[in-house]
């Protein structure tokens, strides 16, 4: 019986000293003479950043920075809007063209004029106020298994009608919009390309010419696709997927093993953004960030940690790049506004029409 | 029961202790998400409801809920009955392992399930292999992935233990004598069974088959991962309604149509379980359990046992198998290479570096998840002991049964929305808790107090209140007589409900995933990292955790299963 209280008490005890050594939620307002102050950044689960890179800014500035990782893309939009004015971090980061005006609408950031906007090339720069800065961006675009359609001595895809033939039948697989930041994009490609009213008709065609849904890029590209032991020699992928195929291989190839499709309005382009919470008690030092973010140390830094590539011209970037990157002439536009106020339709039609 | 009348008032102040925790850590979080999603309505609100409610999307949704829970329901009963029956009626040798490891799987995440499953069956599986190797396919033959079949087994793997427990529990209690007359009047065997067993246990069936099917139609990371996203029940439609598609108000409709579906079972769950108190006759174990003799007896437990330790342990030893032999070849090199042993994956997550600090030390999680579950633990049965208390002085009485089904509700809430409501909430001193790891704990208590307080529950009603009332006839205050009557005896079911609360804790995973501070994993969210993360040492770290996870669970359902032999000797 008293071991037993005993036993109770002790699980106690490990309880609350498991628990206590970082109950700080929010970010810490004031700053200690002597420690670092705290910089909180909210960002979507892909964040990376090299350690040395992330020591140096921590260095300069005497911060201590704490990446706050807030689920995918959409559920930290969401989280970032139910806290909005308590905000659970100083920076967001992760904001991508799709989520843009809706963000803005919510009027969660801050505005900053940051100097480094000077150079950015006006194309990445989609909000005039300043409040969401652009970061990165990647392409999102076809891609395929060159040695399958070598071997099946058939011409790869070059259009997004081509995927309607019955020569493509059971050969594409495409992510879920409504679960996957790249599915989404090829969703909003074939609206800009056949238009609001007829991307359905689309969509009904690749449903009977055998089109595979699966959640994420992840189970698209290293499950389904043939490259990885699959059955479908197309998928919906990055520009920069065959650069990176070609950095990792092992043993070294010499060519790409698989190549994206560029031709004009077949690719999304996806730009991310930073914005400075509404909120915040330390202003000063999420610019600091903000510049950091546009300066070429971590720009140079982006490519290899998180696969997309830097909105500042004139960062060196890897040979692969340099060499195997094809930049698509003319991705599929479409309003970011027009996103907005569309998106909830759109996905619903789409997965009524597609999945159910 | 002495209680009932002399002292309300206590009676009041204990309850007040698991319905305030429930209404600042459930309600008050629920009825701010609900409000603010309402809010932001366009339409209003009854317009919102109306406009849900006349889609046919909505009701494909909610049709679908019913359909896959029903199917996985019925299933589950075709292997738990027999199942159950055979625990029931017989003795034989590792019959409290066979009983534990078919507990395994209730506490493991999903994400393992799903692993564990796609480790025997998925493209890759050994199955696959197998067969691919004997019959030199080039495809894999066996394409259960993103179907209706692998969401079904998977709720079958899930919750035949609920059946085996409950209704084998019962059953080996049934006075056979009942049984052995119909027999001795002329009754055929299955005469008997129609007429005079089945009757008396249903509802024991009732109340296990309700209890399933209530687990199935709030499933989550079953319908999302191994369904795929061609399957949308309620609970994976709040979802894609509130993250991919922020049609919270939608979102709000839909959750409230699940929590009064759940509101619903559960009622009819605390009805018929208070019914399964009546008083039968009821004996102990050893009266009716006796080894198979015949060989037709033989045969029958032989096979039934076969099939449920094939059915169980094959998923769960693939997934051992996986964490010891790597099939995969490292990032970015193609190809399978040829299966070789390793322990590498274990050496890994002993080595404790800070190998890819993005996404945690797996050394680090497993201490982490130490931490939360001994917290859960803690508060569990802080919370768990006065109102099984509460429960098992007055069974009948409306306060005890309102509690009683308030208590099931968090479990058919949708994490999404609860996480959501956290966020929105508890964001103001003293109790900002949006980002402190405490949340964690917190919410894994919401899950884990009902089966603390059902393993509770029985204990404490079993006590004689005839004991009791010596010991208050000799001068104990009541608080003396819990801590010297009540407490002793069922110190073995308080050992057996940490457990529970410990390993549900140790393998919940929606809402860690929600809430879990990044640099606090515990270890399902950092198996769904890893998971998530292309090349052989990724997916080895991650079944080499699931692996550790699983021994862990299976020791604690051990554990579980010897300490209820124990009570069940005292019957």
């Amino acid at each position: 019986m008293k071991h037993l209280r005993l036993l109770l008490l002790l699980i106690m005890l490990a309880a609350i000293s498991a628990c206590s050594p970082s109950t700080t939620a929010a970010p810490d307002p004031i700053a200690t003479p002597s420690g670092p102050r705290k910089l909180t950044i909210m960002t979507h689960a892909s964040f990376a950043i090299s350690d040395p890179v992330k020591a140096a800014f921590e260095q300069q500035y005497n911060a201590q920075v704490e990446i706050l990782r807030a689920g995918d893309a959409g559920e930290e939009l969401n989280k970032a809007i139910l806290a909005k004015g308590q905000p659970l971090a100083d920076v967001y980061y992760g904001l991508d063209n799709t989520l843009l005006s809706r963000a803005l609408a919510e009027d969660i950031f801050e505005t900053y004029n940051a100097p480094a906007l000077a150079q950015v090339p006006v194309e990445f720069k989609l909000d005039p106020t300043n409040r969401a800065l652009p970061v990165d961006y990647g392409d999102v675009c076809l891609n395929y298994d060159v040695d399958f359609f070598k071997s099946k001595n058939l011409p790869p895809p070059a259009s997004l009608e081509d995927l309607l033939l019955p020569e493509y039948k059971d050969l594409l697989v495409v992510q879920n919009p409504a679960t996957s930041s790249p599915g989404l994009a090829f969703l909003l490609t074939t609206i800009a390309h056949f238009g609001a009213d007829n991307y359905l008709t689309y969509w009904q065609g690749l449903v009977d010419n055998g089109v595979k849904v699966v959640n994420s890029w992840e189970v698209a590209y290293y499950t389904e696709y043939t490259r990885a032991g699959g059955a479908r020699p197309i998928v919906v992928s990055y520009s920069s997927s065959p650069a990176f195929e070609l950095l990792y291989a092992n043993p070294p190839l010499s060519e790409p093993p698989t190549a994206a499709v560029t031709a004009p309005g077949t690719c999304f382009r996806q730009i991310e953004f930073v914005g400075i919470l509404k909120g915040t008690t330390n202003i000063d030092l999420a610019q600091k960030w903000v510049d950091f973010m546009l300066s070429t140390a971590f720009q140079a830094d982006m490519p290899l940690q998180m696969f997309v590539f830097p909105v500042l011209p004139g960062v060196t970037l890897e040979e692969a790049f340099t060499k195997f990157l094809v930049n698509p002439t003319q991705t599929a536009s479409l309003d970011p506004q027009q996103i907005t106020s569309n998106r909830q339709v759109w996905l619903q039609a789409w997965t009524e029409t597609v999945l159910r | 029961m002495t209680p009932k009348n002399r002292w309300p008032w206590q009676k009041y102040a204990l309850m007040a202790l698991p319905v305030g925790f429930l209404a600042v850590f459930y309600a008050y979080p629920l009825i701010g998400i609900f409000q603010y999603s309402f809010n932001r309505a366009e339409n209003g609100v009854f317009n919102t409801i109306i406009a849900a409610l006349s889609s046919g999307y909505t009701w494909k949704v909610i049709g679908f809920s019913f359909y896959q829970a029903a199917l996985s329901t019925l299933l589950t009963l075709a292997l738990g009955l027999p199942g159950a029956f055979v625990l029931a009626r017989f003795q034989f040798r590792g019959k409290s392992l066979l009983q534990a490891l078919t507990a395994i799987p209730f506490v493991m995440p999903t994400l393992v399930v799903a692993a564990a499953f796609n480790a025997l069956s998925g493209p890759r599986g050994w199955l696959n292999l197998g067969l691919m190797e004997l019959f030199s396919l080039d495809q894999p033959p066996l394409q259960l992935e993103n179907s209706l079949a692998a969401i079904l087994l998977a709720h079958i793997f899930y919750n035949t233990t609920i059946v085996l427990r409950s209704v084998g529990e019962f059953w080996g209690h049934l006075d056979p004598r009942l049984e052995q007359a119909g027999r001795t009047l002329g009754a055929s065997p299955s005469q008997t069974f129609w007429r005079i067993t089945l009757p008396l246990l249903a509802p024991a069936i009732a109340a296990a088959a309700l209890l399933v099917f209530m687990f199935n139609f709030t499933s989550f990371g079953v319908i999302l991962i191994l369904g795929g996203p061609g399957f949308a029940n309620l609970e994976v439609e709040i979802y894609n309604q509130t993250n991919g598609l922020f049609n919270l108000p939608l979102a709000a409709v839909l959750a409230l149509i699940q929590l009064i579906c759940t509101l619903g079972f559960s009622l009819a769950y605390s009805f018929l379980s208070a019914g399964l108190n009546r008083p039968l006759a009821q004996k102990p174990i050893s009266y009716t359990q006796s080894r198979p003799a015949s060989w037709k007896s033989k045969l029958l437990v032989g096979c039934l046992v076969a099939l449920m330790l094939g059915f169980f342990t094959l998923p769960l030893v693939s997934l051992a198998a996986r964490s010891v032999v790597q099939l995969e070849n490292e990032r970015g090199r193609r190809g399978l290479v040829e299966p070789t042993f390793t322990l590498r994956f274990y050496e890994e997550i002993l080595a404790s570096t800070n190998r890819a600090a993005a996404y945690g030390s797996p050394y680090r999680a497993v201490l982490y998840s130490g931490g939360y579950a001994l917290a859960t633990t803690a508060l569990a049965l802080l919370l768990g002991l006065p109102t099984a208390w509460v429960l098992a002085g007055s069974p009948n009485s409306t306060p005890a049964r309102l509690l009683d089904t308030l208590l099931l509700l968090p479990l058919g809430t949708s994490a999404v929305t609860l996480g959501l409501g956290f966020i929105l909430t508890l964001n103001k001193p003293p109790l900002d808790l949006r980002a402190s790891p405490i949340l964690i704990p917190l919410a894994h208590t919401l899950v884990a107090l009902p089966f603390v307080v059902r393993s509770l529950t029985p204990a404490l009603r079993s006590i004689r209140p005839r004991m009791r009332q010596a010991a208050a006839i000799l001068g104990a205050a009541p608080l003396q007589v819990f801590r010297l009557i009540d407490l002793p005896l069922i110190s073995r079911a308080v050992i057996a409900a940490a457990a529970f609360a410990f390993t549900i804790s140790l393998g919940e995973f929606g809402a860690s995933a929600l809430i879990s501070r990044p640099e606090y994993p515990t270890i399902p969210v950092l198996i769904y990292r890893f998971l998530g993360q292309p090349g052989a040492l990724n997916y080895g770290l991650a079944m080499a955790l699931s692996t550790l996870l699983m021994v862990v669970c299976g020791g604690a359902m051990l554990a579980i299963e010897r300490l209820r032999v124990g009570t069940e000797r005292e019957f």
